[in-house]
C-alpha cells in the first residue's frame, strides 16, 4: 500500500494544484454558466428561477441568432480558405531555395505579432465603407480609395456594411493576420519530409506534379488538419478583431454568436449571454475534441 | 467634547438604523470629514466631455484640498463601453466611489440590483430638493427615494447645420422646416446641390435619429406612450414615423456605420461636407472648441416637428453601495450638486445646469437658450440616452433599428419594436 502511494503521490502531489485550480476556474465556471442559462435572469433584477432548456429553445428559434450562426459559418469558411490558400503558397514558394528565404519569412509572419486590436483599428479605416461614386464621396478613405486611385474603382464595395455578406470583410483582415502563421506550419511541414523521398521519386522519373500528389501533399495532411483545427476555433471565438473594426456593439450586420454574447451581457440579459455562451463552447468542443482524440490516438500507435 | 457628539451621533444613527432597518450606515458619511482619494467612473474620457471634467476637478480640489480625485474613465460608445466595465465591477463588488449613470430609466437596473445607495437624506442635508426643478426630481424619484445627483442636462432633439451649405442650396439658415415633410423637401434642395443631406454615425446616432423622428411625427403625449404602453407600437402612426425614418436615413451618408463616434458625424456639418446632424446638445461644445461662430458657421434649432418639445438625458451621479470611501463620494456630489461646480462643469461641456439657481451670463448663446426652453418647454425622456426605458430594453431596440438600415423592411422594425415593448412593459 504504502508503496503504491510512494509511486504516484509525489506525481499527484505535483499536478493537484494544476487540477484544483483548473477544477475551480475553467470547470467549476463553465457549470455556473451553464445553470445562469438555465435561469430566467433576462434583467438586472436578481432573478433565479429554473427554467430548463428554454432560453436555448428560444435562441435557436430567434432570427437575429439564426443570422448570427450564418455569419459565424460564413466568416468560419472564408477565414480558413483564406489563411489555408495563402498559408500554403506562400510556404510552398519558401520552400524552395529561394533569394531572401529568411526575409520573406520574417516579413510574412509578423502580422501574427500585431493584436487584433491594435490591427483591427487600422482595418476599421481600411475597411470604410463609402465609395467614391457615391454622395460624399470625396471623403473616402482606405480600400475604396486605393482601389478607385489603381483605376479598379469598380471592386469597390461597403465591405463590412452589409448584412448579407458583411462578415466576410472581417475576414480579410483575419486572413491578413495568420496567413503567416499557416504558413509556418506547412512550411515545418515541408521541412519535415526528407529529401531521400523526393530524390528517390525523381529517380523513379515522378514528374514535379505527381511528385507533389503522391509524396508530398499526403505527408503534409497531419499539418493541414492542425492548421483547420487552430484556425477554425479561433473562428468560433472571433470577437476581439470584430469590436475593433466596429465600433457599435449592436451593429447588426457582423452580429456573430460572440459578440451577440457580448451585447446580452451589457443589456444585463444574462441568461441569454450565458446561453449562447454554453453554445460557442459546445461549437468549439466539437472542432476540438474529436482533433484531440485524433492525435491521442495517433500518439498510441 | 466633540468626539462624545460624534460618538452620541454615530449612536443616535445607530438607533435609527435599527429603527428602520433598511437604512445604512452611509447615511451618516459627512463630506466635510472626506479625505484619501475618490475614485469616480465616468464616460468622459475625451473632447468636450473631458474639458468639462477637468473644469469640474478644478472645482473638486478647490472645495475639497485634502481629497484626491481618481479619475476611472473608460471611453467608447456614448458610455456603453463603460457600462460594461462598470456592470462587471458592480457585479463582482468592486464598486466605485461614485459613477457616472443617465438619469432616468436607465438607473433602475442598477436599483433593481440593489446596487445604490438611497440618496434622500442627502437631497435634503444639501438642500438641493429646492435647487432642482421639479419636472427634474419627479424623473429621479423612484418609489419615493432618490438615487443620483444629476449634473446637468442635455436636449436631445436639435439638429446643427452648416451654413454655407445651406446658403450654397438656397435655404435661409435662419428660418428651419417647421415640420417634417418641409424638412425633407429642404434636403431634396440639398442633395441637388451636391452636398449629403444628412450626417449620422454608427448605431446609438441612429437610434437617436429614430427617437427624434418618433417625436416628430407621434407628439410629445404619443411618444411618451410608447414607453408606458398608451400609444400602439403596431398602430399606424407609428409606420409613419418608421417610414419618416426611412426616408431621413435615404438622406444620409453611406458610411454611418463606420463613424467611430458621434463626433465624425458632427464634424462633417462642421467641414460643409454634411448639411445637418440631429445630435444632442453636446455638439454645441464641439463647435465652439473649434472656433466655429453660431449664426456664422453654423446654426441650431430644435428638430424639425418638435419644436416646444425638450427631449431630455441627464447625466447624474451616484452612490454605489460598498464605496470603499463615501465620506468622499458624498464630497464629490456636493461639488457636482453645488452652484459652482454646476457652472464650472456646463459652461465647459456646453449643457444645461440642472440647477435653477446657476447665474445664466456665464453661459454661451446656445446655453442661454436652452436653459429658458428647459423651464418653458415641454420635457420628454430621451430613448438612446436611457431615459425612457431601461438598458435591456434599449439595447434590444437598437440591434433592431441596427438591423433596419440594411434591407430597410418597415414592416419588420415595427414588429419587432412591438413585441420588444410588450416583453419589457409587462
Amino acid at each position: 500500500m504504502f508503496k503504491k502511494v510512494k509511486t504516484w503521490g509525489p506525481a499527484l502531489a505535483l499536478i493537484s494544484p494544476t487540477l484544483v485550480l483548473l477544477a475551480v476556474f475553467v470547470y467549476a465556471l463553465i457549470a455556473e454558466n451553464v445553470r445562469i442559462s438555465m435561469t430566467n435572469q433576462h434583467t438586472a433584477r436578481p432573478s433565479s428561477d429554473f427554467v430548463g432548456m428554454e432560453n436555448y429553445f428560444r435562441l435557436f428559434g430567434d432570427a437575429d441568432f439564426q443570422h448570427a450562426l450564418r455569419n459565424l459559418l460564413l466568416l468560419t469558411v472564408v477565414f480558413l480558405a483564406g489563411t489555408l490558400i495563402f498559408g500554403f503558397l506562400w510556404a510552398w514558394i519558401l520552400e524552395r531555395p529561394a533569394f531572401g528565404e529568411g526575409f520573406f519569412r520574417s516579413v510574412y509572419l509578423f502580422p501574427m505579432a500585431v493584436s487584433f486590436i491594435a490591427s483591427g483599428v487600422v482595418w476599421r479605416w481600411l475597411l470604410s465603407s463609402l465609395q467614391t461614386d457615391q454622395s460624399g464621396g470625396e471623403r473616402t478613405t482606405g480600400l475604396n480609395r486605393l482601389l478607385d486611385s489603381v483605376g479598379l474603382g469598380f471592386l469597390q464595395n461597403s465591405w463590412w456594411s452589409d448584412p448579407n455578406w458583411g462578415i466576410a470583410a472581417i475576414a480579410v483582415p483575419a486572413i491578413w493576420q495568420l496567413s503567416g502563421y499557416v504558413m509556418a506550419l506547412f512550411l515545418a511541414g515541408f521541412r519535415g519530409i526528407p529529401e531521400e523521398l523526393r530524390e528517390a521519386a525523381r529517380i523513379d522519373g515522378c514528374s514535379e506534379w505527381k511528385l507533389y500528389r503522391y509524396v508530398i501533399f499526403p505527408q503534409l495532411s497531419p499539418v493541414m488538419l492542425s492548421a483547420v483545427i487552430i484556425i477554425g476555433h479561433m473562428s468560433l471565438k472571433l470577437f476581439d478583431l470584430i469590436r475593433a473594426i466596429v465600433p457599435d456593439a449592436n451593429t447588426y450586420d457582423i452580429q456573430v454568436p460572440a459578440t451577440m454574447m457580448w451585447v446580452k451581457y451589457i443589456g444585463s440579459d444574462y441568461a441569454d449571454s450565458a446561453a449562447i455562451g454554453t453554445i460557442m463552447l459546445v461549437l468549439v468542443a466539437l472542432v476540438v475534441v474529436p482533433y484531440l482524440v485524433y492525435t491521442s490516438r495517433q500518439e498510441k500507435r | 467634547m466633540r468626539r462624545i457628539a460624534m460618538l452620541a451621533s454615530v449612536a443616535a444613527a445607530g438607533l435609527l438604523l435599527s429603527a428602520c432597518g433598511g437604512g445604512s450606515a452611509v447615511e451618516d458619511a459627512n463630506p466635510s470629514e472626506a479625505s484619501g482619494s475618490v475614485g469616480v467612473f465616468t464616460w468622459w474620457a475625451d473632447g468636450s466631455e473631458k474639458v468639462g471634467l477637468d473644469a469640474l476637478v478644478d472645482i473638486f480640489s478647490e472645495q475639497y484640498p485634502d481629497v484626491k480625485f481618481d479619475n476611472l474613465a473608460v471611453a467608447g460608445g456614448a458610455g456603453s463601453q463603460a457600462k460594461s466595465v462598470l456592470a462587471a465591477n458592480l457585479k463582482s463588488g468592486n464598486p466605485p466611489d461614485s459613477f457616472q449613470a443617465h438619469a432616468g430609466a436607465e438607473l433602475q437596473d442598477y436599483i433593481a440590483a440593489d446596487q445604490l445607495e438611497d440618496l434622500t437624506s442627502f437631497y435634503e442635508d444639501a438642500k438641493l430638493n429646492e435647487a432642482f426643478p421639479k419636472d427634474l426630481l419627479d424623473r429621479l424619484t423612484v418609489d419615493g427615494k432618490i438615487y443620483s445627483v444629476p449634473s446637468n442636462i442635455h436636449r436631445a432633439n436639435v439638429v446643427w447645420a452648416n451654413v454655407d451649405v445651406l446658403k450654397k442650396a438656397g435655404l435661409d439658415p435662419a428660418k428651419p422646416a417647421a415640420d417634417l415633410d418641409a424638412w425633407f423637401a429642404d434636403m431634396d434642395k440639398i442633395k441637388e446641390s451636391g452636398t449629403t443631406p444628412l450626417a449620422v454615425a454608427g448605431t446609438w446616432t441612429q437610434v437617436q435619429l429614430f427617437e427624434n423622428i418618433l417625436l416628430a411625427t407621434l407628439g410629445a403625449e404619443g411618444y411618451n406612450g410608447l414607453w408606458d404602453g398608451t400609444t400602439d407600437w403596431a398602430g399606424a402612426d407609428v409606420t409613419k414615423a418608421i417610414e419618416n425614418y426611412k426616408k431621413a436615413l435615404s438622406y444620409t451618408n453611406s458610411d454611418r456605420d463606420t463613424l467611430s463616434d458621434w463626433g465624425p458625424a458632427t464634424q462633417l456639418v462642421e467641414d460643409g461636407a454634411a448639411a445637418y446632424n440631429v445630435m444632442g446638445d453636446w455638439a454645441e461644445a464641439k463647435f465652439s472648441q473649434d472656433g466655429k461662430k453660431p449664426g456664422e458657421d453654423y446654426v441650431y434649432f430644435p428638430t424639425p416637428g418638435t419644436d416646444g418639445v425638450f427631449d431630455f438625458l441627464a447625466d447624474s451621479f451616484t452612490l454605489p453601495k460598498g464605496a470603499p470611501n463615501p465620506d468622499g463620494s458624498k464630497a464629490w456630489l456636493t461639488t457636482i450638486s453645488s452652484v459652482d461646480g454646476q457652472q464650472a462643469f456646463n459652461a465647459a461641456k456646453g449643457s444645461v445646469p440642472a440647477r435653477t439657481d446657476v447665474p445664466a451670463d456665464k453661459f454661451g448663446e446656445y446655453q442661454k437658450s436652452a436653459i429658458e426652453d428647459f423651464s418653458s418647454d415641454t420635457i420628454v425622456s430621451s430613448l438612446a440616452h436611457g431615459a425612457a426605458v431601461p438598458v435591456a430594453w434599449l439595447n434590444e431596440l437598437s440591434t433592431a433599428v441596427s438591423k433596419f438600415g440594411g434591407p430597410q423592411d418597415v414592416a419588420a422594425l415595427q414588429d419587432s419594436a412591438a413585441s420588444i415593448a410588450e416583453k419589457f412593459q409587462q
